[in-house]
């Protein structure tokens, strides 16, 4: 972790809970995540890691509980106004009607933070930086699912973020694909100090780029510590969730 | 129903707030406006001559035969002016311009792309909805405007030419200018632009309260197209007599 270099900011949850219809979704979540730090919330389907994630972007409101950034409630205009934050969904949402660099410049070109030919020019690096130069003109409809997901990085990386959310960032992407964008992660997190949070059931990607993990299952974190940590965690249902594969028994022959 | 109408207005007074955006939201308004121009302006042109026409058919032979016919132009220009451009263009532009406006920003919402506008930390009601509902107040009581001259043109070529009625030009013409005052075009004017806002307000509101997969866009565009008839039929008695009383 780059802390001392850091730019990033310190999330801080305390005692989340959500419920839909009388059914819970989140249980009294209580965790830190330091400045400069890789935080990965893995765990199964349907165990409510969009969910958190959602909470923690500000998109929803949690039934109880407290979301801090830097001490400030996620939910106040003014944390948002003060602190970069930027997420990365897990289908890109890149804007269908608006080019790649429009995709891009958007946050500063709503803000008026720089000039069109500068903002030209920004984009042009940030795509350069995820390996896309030449895809200004594209409409996100002409891109494969990678670049998608690259381009959106690209337009969170424009905002020079502090804390960035990452959405399934390998989900529906061959694995090489799945490894350039996990090197990307650890590289922005290596260079800018940005403090990460990142949503996935990939194993291999939450193994090769967190500090921390924490295990998330029906609500509730079954684990939460380093790489090695989780790994030698006794619970069953994690050590089941970790240790799932394809090899199957060979089924007996009919004599 | 009334949750609908009380989040129509709250996106009202939201909108009403970021009007000093517009400027900076200004190609987009631009956009818009020639989206809604490209969209209806020909079926503007064919509703109007044809509801032109058609008043002046249903009206003149009936007029002529108590020897009325001087009185056609008048009707026919106080119809369209008052009732009939007002409504049946805010109807067109419901059912062309709202629908597409919730088709958009319903689908926008389904592929989060307004959650994404959202953590960028741009306001979706300065983004989205405060450009086509700017550009819909502009574009329809231009439309009207239109739709008035194309109405009182269809109603020209069919007193002119039908022989029941039997009306030179000239007449017609002079008819029109006898009955019609400059502010029976303001009265329409005026209830254009309220059907508009109504209209845009109606399909963004719907649009951003879309739920679900392909099928809540297209529960969202039915919405939307609906409830934005009924809201300009419900209007029109409403400000019909509200400007009675003003004149």
């Amino acid at each position: 972790m780059n802390a001392t270099a850091s730019q990033g900011v310190r999330l801080e949850v305390r005692q989340l809970a959500k419920s839909y219809n009388g059914q819970p979704v989140l249980q009294d979540l209580t965790f830190t995540v330091e400045r400069g730090e890789i935080f990965v919330i893995m765990g199964p389907s349907g165990s409510g890691k969009t969910v958190l994630l959602k909470h923690l972007i500000g998109l929803e409101t949690p039934d109880r509980g407290e979301i801090l950034i830097e001490g400030q409630p996620v939910h106040s205009p003014e944390t948002m106004n003060r602190h970069r934050v930027a997420m990365v969904f897990q289908s890109g949402a890149l804007l269908n009607s608006l080019t790649v660099a429009e995709n891009v410049g958007l946050y500063l070109t709503e803000h008026r933070l720089l000039p069109p030919a500068e903002i030209r020019r920004v984009v042009a690096e940030k795509l350069a930086l995820v390996g896309l130069q030449g895809t200004e003109d594209r409409l996100p409809a002409e891109l494969s699912g990678g670049m998608k997901k690259r381009v959106a990085i690209a337009r969170a990386l424009v905002i020079e973020p502090q804390l960035i959310f990452y959405d399934e960032p390998t989900s529906e992407l061959d694995p090489l694909i799945a490894v350039t964008i996990g090197q990307e992660i650890l590289r922005l997190n290596r260079r800018m100090g940005v403090t990460s949070v990142v949503v996935t059931h990939d194993r291999d990607l939450a193994f090769g780029i967190a500090h921390r993990i924490a295990v998330l299952h029906a609500g509730r974190f079954l684990a939460l510590g380093t790489p090695a940590e989780v790994r030698a965690h006794p619970d069953p249902v994690l050590q089941q969730f970790l240790q799932a594969d394809f090899r199957f028994e060979p089924e007996p022959v009919a004599p | 129903m009334f949750h609908d109408l009380g989040e129509v207005l709250l996106l009202l007074a939201r909108t009403f707030r970021a009007l000093p955006h517009t400027v900076r939201q200004r190609r987009k308004v631009l956009e818009q406006l020639f989206e809604i121009g490209n969209a209806s302006l020909l079926m503007a042109c064919i509703l109007s001559l044809f509801i032109g026409g058609v008043l002046a058919l249903q009206t003149g032979p009936v007029m002529a035969e108590r020897g009325l016919q001087s009185f056609i132009g008048q009707i026919v220009g106080l119809s369209m002016c008052r009732e009939l451009a007002p409504v049946m263009m805010a109807v067109l532009i419901a059912g062309r311009i709202g629908s597409a406006m919730a088709a958009e920003i319903g689908s926008m919402r389904v592929y989060q792309e307004i959650d994404a506008l959202r953590t960028m930390n741009i306001n979706p009601v300065h983004y989205l909805v405060l450009p086509r509902v700017v550009a819909i107040s502009i574009a329809l009581p231009l439309l009207v405007v239109f739709s008035i001259l194309v109405g009182w043109a269809g109603g020209a070529l069919v007193a002119v030419t039908n022989y029941q009625i039997g009306i030179s030009f000239h007449g017609y013409v002079k008819s029109l200018g006898n009955g019609i005052d400059v502010l029976d075009v303001v009265n329409g004017l005026l209830k254009s632009f309220g059907f508009a806002v109504t209209i845009g307000l109606v399909a963004c509101h719907q649009g951003l309260s879309t739920v679900g997969g392909p099928r809540g866009i297209g529960r969202s565009v039915t919405k939307a197209v609906v409830n934005s008839i009924v809201m300009i039929l419900l209007l029109d008695y409403v400000f019909t007599r509200l400007l009675m009383h003003l004149d």
